[in-house]
């Protein structure tokens, strides 16, 4: 509809999000990202590109900058160099509340107000689509009744967010992300501090969004196994700089694992699903052969 | 895995159904409030008497004293409790710390530093003379506590309330020893310093109204985003919240309406802290019910304040300023154990 911009590269498997323009293909992209906590370099130099439509996830050892990657695409930090476009355009150039209706995040620790409800956290995701003095909308209540119903929280409105369990709170966040309303969602670490069964509820939930919405999806994860198994793309990270990116299947291997996480690792077909997992050597082999 | 901050709404869900009859409640308060105000004092009147002095054609000593003396006092209450009181609620939206309050951002201190020091040097012996160097003072230290809570072109919230309070507490000290210093600036400004209503004509207000409507005016726009805020900076920066500029403005909207308050009455502690935490539990955390809430529960409370010093020493009495300390200290002390549970 506004979409004027060129798109420099289109990544041909990406289907264009429903009723968009051509150009709006919701694909994220960096040129010579330097990102930089004062003089410290956490990112240098990062050409990147997220596919549209796609479920990515953002995989590496700790401190090799993903989270920080993440804030730099949401714009929550500002580049020292190098840009972040959406569809070609420089995020920093675009309205904050444009932005926002694009763009979706769960960080990685949301403060969530005392005793304030489920239903009036996931209201807050209409602010980017609202105005001062303007009513709440019958699509507003529309979008909040999806996002609950979606995440499977519209039991759960009436009551206090910090009642509730780990995962049960987690859910509540995503569905003020869904209530947004927005073509990417981007996560930071979202199955961190819950148990396997959760994790497993939100990830399903995320790839749910990805298959049944339509959402670009964009996860820093810790889990190997998982990001291969709920991610088409992978990228992984080492010392803020790209190690490897593509599909699972084809980038993660035991090679790359020693490399990156610097573990001697086999890498086998999941039997439940055949995409890549990383088994660890024993502590005996792991010990012996690498110098 | 995440930390609490003032919060948005309340756990029972009907805050909506409740709203109108709270309101009218609150309005209710405040009238009957206003009418003690009106009434009650070294000389109690008779309600049918204030009546008619207001609206009527009384005269004599009692009707006088209603519409001469007590009208403008409740008058200057009303405007200086409904300041304090959306002062504290956008203060604690925007640091997300329930203790914060127009006098842990080193208002009243600057507005007070500045009063002792323009009596100490100028001469000055009234406290309309005082209105432009209390403003000024206030503004200042608002301003300077900004200052010391930018990081990377943002406010940090916990610098700014413990920016504020160590700025409170340098002002308090060059205040103690100006007065120290002068024995004549002790005499002036000690009952300014307490925080009074007390022989306010209507005259001193009219110069605030300005900043009073205008604070109040970006009080009520910033409220939509403030529930953002309360999600943490990054949730609010990615529901499209221009974080640092909100934050500005809220501070400005805190500085022009305690400014005026103070510039008025004098420090007066408490109301600013007291009234969003009186409201929260009724209307919910949601602050574009939260200001108009505190817009009625600050002078609810420093009206009342004012009515119970008028009538515990009759037929002296004690200064507002006093009087909502000493019965906010307690609220302070519970407050203080709520939040670190």
């Amino acid at each position: 509809m506004t979409s004027k911009q060129l798109v420099p590269r289109q990544d041909a498997t990406a289907p264009a999000a429903e009723g968009a323009g051509a150009a709006r293909t919701d694909q994220l992209s960096t040129h010579g990202l330097d990102l930089r906590y004062g003089d410290r370099v956490v990112v240098g130099g990062l050409d990147l590109v997220l596919p549209g439509g796609a479920v990515t996830a953002i995989v590496g050892p700790n401190a090799c900058g993903k989270s920080t990657l993440l804030r730099a695409l949401t714009r929550l930090l500002t580049p020292a160099g190098g840009t972040v476009a959406l569809d070609g355009t420089d995020i920093h150039r675009m309205p904050a509340r444009a932005l926002a209706r694009r763009m979706g995040l769960l960080p990685q620790q949301p403060v969530t107000p005392e005793a304030i409800t489920v239903e009036a956290l996931v209201r807050l995701g209409r602010y980017p689509h609202q105005r001062l003095l303007s009513p709440w909308s019958k699509a507003d209540q529309a979008a909040v009744e999806s996002a609950l119903e979606r995440t499977g929280t519209t039991a759960l409105r009436e009551l206090p967010v910090d009642q509730l369990s780990g995962g049960q709170r987690q859910r509540a966040w995503i569905a003020l992300a869904l209530a947004q309303d927005t073509d990417l969602l981007l996560l930071d670490e979202p199955t961190t501090f819950l148990d396997l069964r959760h994790q497993l509820d939100v990830l399903d939930l995320v790839a749910e969004l990805h298959a049944e919405a339509g959402r670009t999806v964009v996860m820093v994860l810790h889990d190997l196994g998982q990001a291969a198994r709920y991610a088409d793309h992978l990228v992984v990270l080492k010392d803020g700089a790209l190690a490897a990116a593509g599909a699972p299947a084809d980038v993660l291997d035991a090679d790359l694992v020693r490399e990156v996480f610097d573990v001697d690792c086999r890498v086998i077909p999941d039997p439940e699903t055949g995409t890549p997992l990383v088994v660890p050597k024993t502590r005996a082999a792991r010990q012996k052969p690498s110098a | 895995m995440s930390e609490s901050a003032p919060g948005v709404t309340a756990s029972s869900p009907p805050v909506s159904a409740r709203r109108i009859p709270l309101l009218a409640l609150g309005v209710g308060v405040l009238t009957l409030c206003a009418a003690l105000s009106l009434a009650l004092g070294a000389r109690a009147v008779p309600l049918s008497t204030v009546v008619d002095a207001l609206f009527g054609d009384a005269h004599g000593r009692d009707a006088l004293v209603v519409s001469g003396l007590r009208l403008p006092r409740t008058l200057v209450g009303l405007a200086v409790g409904g300041a304090l009181g959306v002062a504290g609620a956008v203060a604690q939206g925007v640091t997300r710390n329930p203790l914060a309050s127009p006098t842990t951002l080193g208002i009243n201190a600057g507005a007070g530093f500045a009063v002792v020091v323009a009596i100490y040097a100028l001469g000055l012996t009234r406290p309309v003379e005082y209105i432009w160097f209390a403003f000024a003072g206030a503004v200042g230290a608002m301003f300077f506590a900004l200052t010391l809570a930018r990081r990377s072109g943002d406010i940090d919230p916990v610098r700014l309330a413990l920016g504020g309070t160590v700025l409170q507490l340098v002002l308090l000290s060059w205040t103690s020893a100006v007065m120290l210093a002068s024995e004549r600036t002790l005499d002036e400004a000690r009952f300014w310093l307490a925080g009074s209503l007390s022989e306010r004509p209507l005259d001193v207000l009219y110069p605030v109204l300005p900043t009073l409507v205008l604070g109040l005016v970006i009080a009520l726009a910033v409220a939509p985003a403030l529930n953002a805020l309360a999600l943490g900076d990054d949730s609010a920066q990615a529901l499209g919240v221009p974080v640092a500029r909100i934050r500005l403005a809220g501070a400005v909207a805190v500085a022009l309406l305690a400014g005026s308050a103070v510039a008025v009455a004098g420090p007066i502690a408490f109301i600013g802290l007291a009234a969003p935490h009186l409201v929260r539990p009724l209307l919910g955390g949601d602050h574009r019910l939260l200001v108009p809430g505190c817009l009625i529960a600050g002078p609810i409370l420093l009206l009342a304040a004012d009515v119970l010093g008028r009538v515990v020493i009759r037929p002296s009495e004690l200064e507002v300023g006093i009087v909502s300390a000493f019965l906010g200290a307690p609220l302070l002390a519970l407050l203080a154990r709520k939040v670190a549970r």
